[in-house]
């Protein structure tokens, strides 16, 4: 009898030593979630809807600051190959019978009727009710139906493994990604994107992101006052980007 | 007279070559497809411009004559031609093979095929992929109970009820595939409510080529009769099929051509397009449709069995000519984000986006083809699809 204590002794010694051992890896791997940055995790609102206004009177040729600050912000490498993501491109406009010419930067226009939420079988490709068009990973299987959708070619299919990925933005092989309105600020509170920040800097200010529902943020203000187009305004998709002088 | 149903028999030895090169060409397949999985899309031809590539060319092509095939039996039960009966089986098996081949290649070239049982359990009821999911299980269910009623005595009652179901099914089926593209306003080459019908008479084409094809094919290497009245009668109806279908791609060009803001892509797509003209006119056209025409008809040919197989096997080479243009053309010529004026880009805005296939992606989708062999070849083998004979005096040429 007593042997046989000894023997549970040890046996529920073992087990629970076996257990801690296992544990102290998880726990530290829990942790280490835990240090990320904290967010609201509030659910988006639909009393607000982000939207973006590009002045492309203001936006110069060949500067490229809102592309290199989107890359840098979100983790992405800026290679300019038929296989890389680029969330953000300048694109080049010319009318070929005048000369007329102009530049802006060509983005997910966050529609308010996405045709990639339209044909996305899983999903994935929602819009937040706030207004913002993204792409749930974890549910993307990588069809790309949504790329033959956009009527803006705004997104990019991750076609090889991806590296040195940042915390707040996580990426990976063989799902779509595309501009998510750096989403990872908006949820910590702040109310610019990277490519507004770099286009302030450079001095140009051919960028205003807010609310569209807010009639007092500035984007609503300057949209009351100068108008703006959208892309393809026939197809109706009430975008949530719009443009100045096109 | 009755007619009996057997399984195939032939030596082991030509049974088992066969199967052995079918099932190399379908493991190469599975190979290529775990080298994209491992390395991602990059070791393909495609890109963020042309996202579809050689494996949705397969896939689609597959797809579509899976339901275009089962018309045969279609004919016997729905529209009631006793002289189809006997031919009924064979055309639902190569229904349930095509489709299983050409979903494979769809699902092996996702970005995450491993993610398969998300695209089982997560549905957008708006996204027609998402319908799609549905009328492939559907029509897998479907054409498997069809031939449970032709096979099983205890099941012949139900065979008119399943035979109907299957037909409004399988126009379904190709309906949701027709507007996997249809439904894309994004698209000037797609954005069209023609592309469902279109692709339903295509499937009637493609399906009962591949038909005949396997039809002759066993009863030649079995030595089984297969009598003229069975060849005529459906190298007939084939020429009706390709004749409806240039008709559709006539009409579709013609509208494309009337509105100004389509004639770059159909100078495009039908002149100045550089591979996609020449696989329009050569293969599409010619090899596809006026050449099986010919041999189909032509008083000197139209008696060769050689010439209505060579027809057949046309008809499918051009079929996956007509995929490429509709897939890859439609995605090479630039989309108009600033109709009538000239755009560039880091992401190749305004210009027409290369494609050049790589072996991984064809190997794919020629592995699809061979496992849809593979099931045809072990179904006959082991099952009772084919009738011991087709000689003129069985079949009953007066229905």
């Amino acid at each position: 009898m007593k042997d046989f204590d000894t023997y549970r002794r040890r046996f529920v010694t073992s087990v629970l030593g076996i257990a801690a051992t296992t544990a102290l890896p998880v726990g530290v791997m829990f942790w280490q979630t835990a240090q990320g940055k904290e967010v609201d995790d509030s659910p988006a609102s639909s009393k607000i809807r982000w939207g973006m206004l590009v002045d492309t009177t203001k936006c110069a040729t060949g500067c490229n600051a809102c592309v290199s600050a989107c890359n840098k912000e979100n983790g992405i490498s800026g290679e300019v190959t038929d296989t890389s993501p680029q969330w953000i491109r300048k694109v080049n406009v010319t009318n070929p019978e005048n000369g007329y010419s102009f530049t802006l930067p060509m983005m997910c226009q966050h529609c308010e009727e996405p045709p990639c939420v339209d044909v996305c079988p899983t999903g994935a490709s929602f819009k937040r009710a706030d207004g913002i068009v993204l792409v749930d990973r974890h549910i993307c299987i990588g069809c790309r139906y949504c790329m033959m959708a956009c009527p803006y070619k705004a997104r990019s299919f991750i076609h090889q493994p991806v590296e040195d990925q940042l915390a707040e933005v996580p990426r990976g092989q063989g799902c779509v990604e595309s501009c998510t309105f750096c989403v990872q600020r908006i949820d910590a509170g702040q109310q610019t994107t990277a490519c507004q920040d770099a286009c302030n800097a450079e001095g140009h200010q051919a960028i205003f992101f807010g609310d569209l529902k807010d009639p007092e943020s500035s984007i609503s203000k300057q949209l009351a006052t100068y108008g703006a187009k959208e892309v393809l305004p026939d197809l109706n998709l009430h975008t949530g980007v719009r443009y100045q002088g096109i | 007279m009755q007619i009996t149903f057997r399984e195939l028999e032939g030596s082991n030895k030509s049974f088992y070559g066969l199967l052995g090169g079918l099932g190399l060409l379908a493991v190469i397949g599975l190979f290529a497809a775990w080298q994209m999985e491992h390395y991602g899309h990059i070791i393909t031809g495609m890109t963020n411009q042309i996202v579809w590539g050689m494996p949705h060319v397969f896939a689609v092509f597959l797809i579509v004559a899976a339901s275009g095939v089962l018309n045969v039996a279609s004919i016997a039960t729905v529209f009631g031609k006793k002289f189809y009966k006997p031919l009924a089986p064979l055309s639902a098996l190569l229904a349930i093979a095509l489709l299983a081949g050409g979903l494979m290649v769809l699902m092996l070239d996702l970005g995450r095929s491993d993610r398969l049982i998300v695209a089982m359990t997560h549905f957008n009821f708006k996204s027609v992929f998402a319908w799609n999911v549905f009328l492939y299980s559907g029509f897998f269910t479907l054409a498997a109970a069809y031939i449970w009623s032709m096979m099983d005595r205890n099941m012949v009652p139900y065979n008119k009820t399943i035979g109907y179901a299957a037909f409004f099914w399988r126009l379904s089926l190709t309906t949701g595939t027709g507007s996997i593209f249809g439904f894309l306003v994004a698209r000037q080459a797609y954005d069209s409510a023609l592309l469902a019908p279109m692709f339903i008479i295509m499937s009637f084409s493609y399906g009962l080529a591949i038909y005949l094809l396997v039809l002759m094919a066993a009863y030649g290497c079995s030595k089984r009769p297969l009598g003229d009245a069975v060849i005529r009668r459906l190298k007939n109806l084939l020429g009706v099929f390709i004749g409806a279908t240039l008709y559709f791609v006539l009409v579709y060009h013609m509208t494309n051509i009337y509105f100004t803001k389509q004639h770059g892509l159909e100078r495009f797509i039908l002149l100045n397009g550089g591979v996609y003209p020449l696989l329009f006119w050569l293969g599409q056209v010619f090899v596809g449709a006026v050449l099986p025409l010919f041999l189909l008809y032509a008083p000197i040919t139209r008696q060769s069995r050689k010439a209505v197989a060579l027809a057949c096997l046309l008809v499918v080479l051009g079929g996956l000519a007509q995929m490429y243009v509709t897939i890859i053309g439609g995605q090479a010529y630039p989309l108009p984000l600033f109709p009538g004026m000239t755009v560039s880009s880091s992401f190749f805005d305004g210009v027409v986006h290369p494609y050049s296939p790589s072996l991984v992606e064809t190997m794919l989708g020629i592995g699809g083809m061979a496992v849809a062999g593979v099931i045809v070849v072990i179904a006959l083998r082991v099952l009772r699809f084919l009738p011991e004979s087709l000689d003129d005096s069985v079949v009953d040429p007066h229905h």
